[in-house]
């Protein structure tokens, strides 16, 4: 049973679906490279195996009774713990959340469920989806699977390290500057941002409104494709879910092609500070991407060099109010209730011991940007910036189909170097963010190791908003290329667990 | 400050010009809350009209509710203000534990609606006209029950429980201009602008507006400002004045007790006060170090809202006639005085006697029964006079028997304590208790000879012109007859009989 778990999605629903492995000994096989790794990985926050093979069984007896099976049905699925889970606790990394089961579903939830996707439990993740090594978790760290001394990426660290230890095929992350593209890059698996209002929010934790959105996480750019399809769409219940049809997303990862695209290189996407060797694989993707005839044109955004500085104030004014909710009153940790204090007294204390440091930092980031008199020159301006990165934006995509960047200024970075330089662990999400403040939809896929280190590189692609098919047309030729070089998926280059 | 420490009302307007500024918050009749699908009905069990939304569950989402905003942009426009084009939620945020999210879905610099006026009569006629600034959607907190400690309040009390059902409820807060001008008026102004905006919230059908349901609550803004000065003095805001009654003596205290710290020569401080129905005075809420700061911002969970300038258009064409022309319309109808038509809208009569006027009855015996018999039933049972058990059709039923001279008034009262007492119609209560005025000249001749008879004195009189005496003969009669006899036929027997013509 071992070589399940090195089958894709795909492969995996292709077998269930024609009888030749049965989607129980699919959940099983997966269980079992849990147990057997997942103790050094730390991976999952919580394994929900009764539930997993419950599902399991649910899509095996459809089978039996004939029912056409979805393209996804008995597929194992890693789920970022920030998503409701009817029965299953969702904590969001946090210990102010600690021990609270939702009595609801999200829609992405439910949309895997229906799908036929067996969720194997929640994984690990940066409080409240706050920062970019999985560090912030109130649950302790995820290791990298390519080295288990360095950090996964985050805020979904939890999840791109489940896909890159073979612990589940499919995992969902949540983007809002970078959470789902940054852990893609430095783990070397596929991961997508889609357009904002493309997977519903509603049983998503909000961290910051405008920006969080759901995506999916794989090992294969048509993987990912199956996953986005399967939790996209509009949602009744989330107003800022976008009414239209999903794009084609798998149709496109099925016919990757460049022929006659034109590809932007923005210049402040490369900039100074860039690890070398993510700068020579990022180089030799744009090389290959001509190669494949695409067309390369050089383009200018000068707003992105503001964009972080605005992210950092957009996002932590939402995330002041969105926690507020957090007050010890209907659910989660209550800390000092003895009888004696106000329930103020109780919120305070249950808020002062309940979230982590990096939380604390951005509702005081937030609850300064927003306090009056603060506003215009804080929230305010972040806004017009906003504006101006989706103006940049709209300006690059007249000139070219798709833009392309490294997904991150380096490799992944040993755990604990950062942790007490927030600036540089904000640094991470250089280039995601500006694609956050616009909406738009974009991707990180493997270009390779570097040099240096031998660790993973991320190349990101971004499609303009509604566009996201462009990203797997783009990404699907990439990844053919590319894998026709290596002779074999990246992930066979990482050490063995 | 005491009471006695008051300046007298007539000191006080002497010396300042009072300003005011009135908010009143509206709670919607929508079935549903203002952003899930929850149930609104009042009086539920605690708790049972929840969901992940409207108690702010890790991950849920609002969404608006289309109805809501429909009413929003109704009262707008029958308040005269403009409807935005295009305009934003936004968050209110501040710590409560009767508030879900720890901030309120309201709007904050982009209202639905604003520049109106409200045109509001006065006891003697006078129109005044009261400037709306705007008038914006929000959601209601949940509710607070303090246990253990004096009369409810949290001070002292050992606990507290919370009910979410009204977390949610469509809330429309609509804001005054600064209320110059009223002069000594000010207390009647308020009372007749609060009172005017219920009868439009009414007559728009958005919310039944019951002040003492908390459909309808007002804060009342006071200051005052020396005569000849521009510029407003500092004002205070007094929270949830509840009845038209108590916000005219919320107004009349804080123009006295404003006139007293100024004369002293002390300052107004910017406060929330609290209004106490059972002595009329208002006293210092909270006093906070300093100002509370919401940090508004444009909710990111909900999308603008646009309202089509074509739908806005239909809206404003539905519009029902606004009450004070409705009135005023009546009012010559019906011939009567504007103070007889205050006194048919303070007892709520209005609609049932113009619902009775539909069903057939004259605007006169409309207006009578309703105002009469019923008010003083209603007042008894201490119910509103529409939630008597009787329909303005069965209302007008007895009115037309009457006026067919089936029945009197003292068997039409009858009847109607028949329908009250649910036996039935008016018809079969006529029929079943036997209440038709006695029409059989035989019996009423036999009555009206016995009553002479058993009166000689009283029938010499008569005999001798003394026609007025035949009342007592007619009581004797009515007596006789348990009251079923049509008293001005025993009235023309009587004369008849004594060969006396009038």
């Amino acid at each position: 049973m071992a070589d399940l778990i090195h089958l894709t999605a795909a492969e995996l629903a292709a077998r269930v679906a024609d009888g030749s492995v049965s989607a129980v000994e699919v959940a099983e096989a997966h269980l079992a490279r849990i147990d057997a790794v997942d103790e050094k990985v730390h991976a999952f926050l919580h394994v929900d195996r009764e539930g997993a093979l419950a599902q399991a069984r649910a899509v095996d007896e459809s089978r039996a009774r004939g029912e056409e099976l979805g393209p996804l049905a008995g597929v194992p699925l890693a789920l970022k713990d920030i998503f409701t889970t009817e029965g299953v606790p969702t904590t969001v990394g946090s210990k102010i959340l600690e021990g609270w089961v939702p009595p609801y579903d999200a829609t992405v939830t439910k949309r895997l469920k229906a799908a036929g996707v067996v969720i194997l439990g929640k994984t690990n993740m940066d409080e409240f989806a706050m920062g970019s090594s999985t560090e912030n978790s109130a649950f302790g760290p995820t290791g990298n699977p390519w080295d288990l001394t360095r950090i996964p990426g985050g805020s979904g660290g939890g999840s791109a390290a489940a896909l890159a230890s073979f612990q589940a095929p499919l995992a969902i992350g949540t983007d809002t500057g970078g959470s789902i593209r940054q852990p893609a890059s430095v783990t070397g698996t596929v991961g997508v941002k889609p357009t904002y209002g493309g997977v519903s929010r509603y049983g998503m934790v909000a961290f910051s409104s405008s920006l969080d959105q759901g995506g999916p996480c794989a090992r294969t750019v048509l993987d990912a494709a199956l996953l986005h399809e399967a939790i996209a769409g509009h949602d009744p219940l989330d107003s800022t879910s976008i009414e239209a049809s999903v794009p084609p997303v798998v149709e496109a990862a099925r016919t990757g092609s460049v022929a006659g695209l034109r590809v932007g290189v923005v210049r402040e996407l490369r900039g100074e500070g860039f690890q070398q060797g993510v700068l020579n694989r990022f180089d030799e993707s744009v090389e290959l991407l001509r190669g494949l005839g695409a067309t390369i044109v050089e383009l200018s955004c000068p707003s992105f060099d503001k964009a972080l500085a605005a992210y950092y104030l957009i996002a932590p004014s939402e995330c002041s109010s969105n926690l507020a909710r957090f007050d010890a009153m209907r659910y989660g940790l209550r800390v000092g209730d003895d009888g004696t204090r106000s329930a103020e007294e109780v919120t305070s204390l249950t808020r002062e011991s309940g979230f982590g440091p990096e939380v604390k930092r951005r509702i005081m980031l937030g609850t300064y940007a927003l306090s009056s008199g603060y506003y215009d020159a804080y929230y305010g301006s972040a806004q017009k910036v906003r504006t101006l990165v989706a103006r940049d934006f709209g300006r690059a995509f007249e000139q070219v189909d798709v833009v392309v960047s490294p997904t991150t200024p380096t490799t992944a970075f040993p755990i604990g170097e950062r942790v007490d330089d927030p600036m540089a662990m904000y640094l991470a999400d250089l280039c995601t963010i500006p694609v956050n403040l616009a909406g738009n939809a974009a991707m990180s896929l493997p270009c390779g190791l570097a040099d240096e280190d031998g660790l993973p590189v991320g190349l990101q692609i971004i499609a303009p908003a509604m566009a996201d098919d462009r990203l797997y047309r783009v990404g699907a030729a990439v990844e053919a290329a590319f894998q026709a070089r290596w002779g074999h998926p990246i992930l066979e280059e990482a050490p063995a667990l | 400050m005491t009471v006695t420490d008051l300046v007298s009302y007539e000191d006080a307007l002497a010396s300042y010009d009072p300003v005011m500024g009135l908010e009143v918050h509206v709670e919607l009749g929508t079935k549903t809350k203002m952003f899930c699908g929850c149930a609104t009905t009042l009086g539920a069990e605690p708790n049972s009209q929840t969901c992940p939304t409207c108690l702010g569950l890790p991950g849920s989402l609002p969404v608006v509710n289309a109805t809501g905003v429909e009413s929003a942009i109704r009262i707008g426009l029958a308040l005269h203000c403009e409807i935005a084009e295009w305009c934003r939620f936004a968050r209110k945020n501040y710590f409560y534990p009767d508030m879900p999210k720890n901030f309120q879905t309201s709007q904050y610099d982009e209202p639905i609606a604003f520049g109106g006026y409200l045109d509001v009569q006065l006891a003697d006629g006078e129109v005044f006209r009261v400037g709306i600034e705007r008038a914006h959607m929000e959601e209601d907190t949940g509710k607070s029950t303090h246990i253990g400690g004096a009369t409810g309040r949290i001070h002292g009390a050992s606990h507290s429980l919370l009910d979410y059902n009204r977390a949610g409820i469509p809330l429309i807060e609509i804001v005054t201009r600064p209320i110059e001008g009223a002069g000594e008026r000010a207390p009647e102004v308020a009372r007749a602008y609060v009172a005017e905006l219920r009868e439009l919230i009414r007559a728009l059908g958005v919310s039944e507006a019951r002040m003492e349901m908390g459909q309808l609550r007002c804060d009342v803004n006071v200051s005052l400002r020396p005569h000849g000065r521009e510029k407003f003095g500092t004002r205070s805001e007094t929270k949830n004045v509840n009845s038209l009654r108590s916000v005219e003596r919320a107004v009349r205290f804080e123009i006295q007790r404003h006139a007293a710290v100024l004369g002293d020569g002390g300052t107004i401080v910017q406060e929330t006060r609290h209004f106490h129905e059972e002595n009329g005075t208002t006293t210092s809420g909270r006093v906070k170090e300093e100002a509370e700061d919401y940090r508004y911002f444009p909710e990111p969970d909900l999308v603008p809202i646009a309202p089509e300038r074509e739908w806005v258009e239909r809206l404003r064409a539905e519009l029902p006639e606004p009450p004070l022309a409705r009135r005023n319309r009546l009012r010559e109808e019906w011939g009567i005085s504007a103070h007889e038509m205050q006194s048919a809208l303070n007892a709520g009569a209005v609609e049932s006697i113009v619902a009775t006027i539909e069903a057939g009855a004259d605007a006169a015996a409309a207006r009578k029964w309703w105002l009469g018999e019923l008010a003083r039933r209603a007042n008894e049972q201490g119910v509103e006079l529409s939630s008597l058990p009787i329909t303005p059709a069965q209302v007008a039923r007895v009115a037309a028997l009457v006026a067919a001279g089936e029945l009197n008034d003292k068997l039409g009262r009858q009847v109607i304590d028949g329908v009250l007492a649910g036996e039935g119609g008016p018809d079969e209560i006529v029929e079943q208790r036997g209440l038709r005025i006695v029409k059989d000249e035989g019996a009423l001749g036999a009555a009206v000879d016995e009553a002479i008879a058993a009166n000689p004195a009283v029938a010499d009189k008569i005999r001798g012109g003394k026609t007025a005496a035949a009342g007592a003969l007619v009581g004797a009669v009515m007596k006789a007859t348990r009251g079923q006899a049509d008293a001005g036929r025993a009235r023309e027997l009587i004369l008849e009989r004594l060969g006396v013509t009038e």
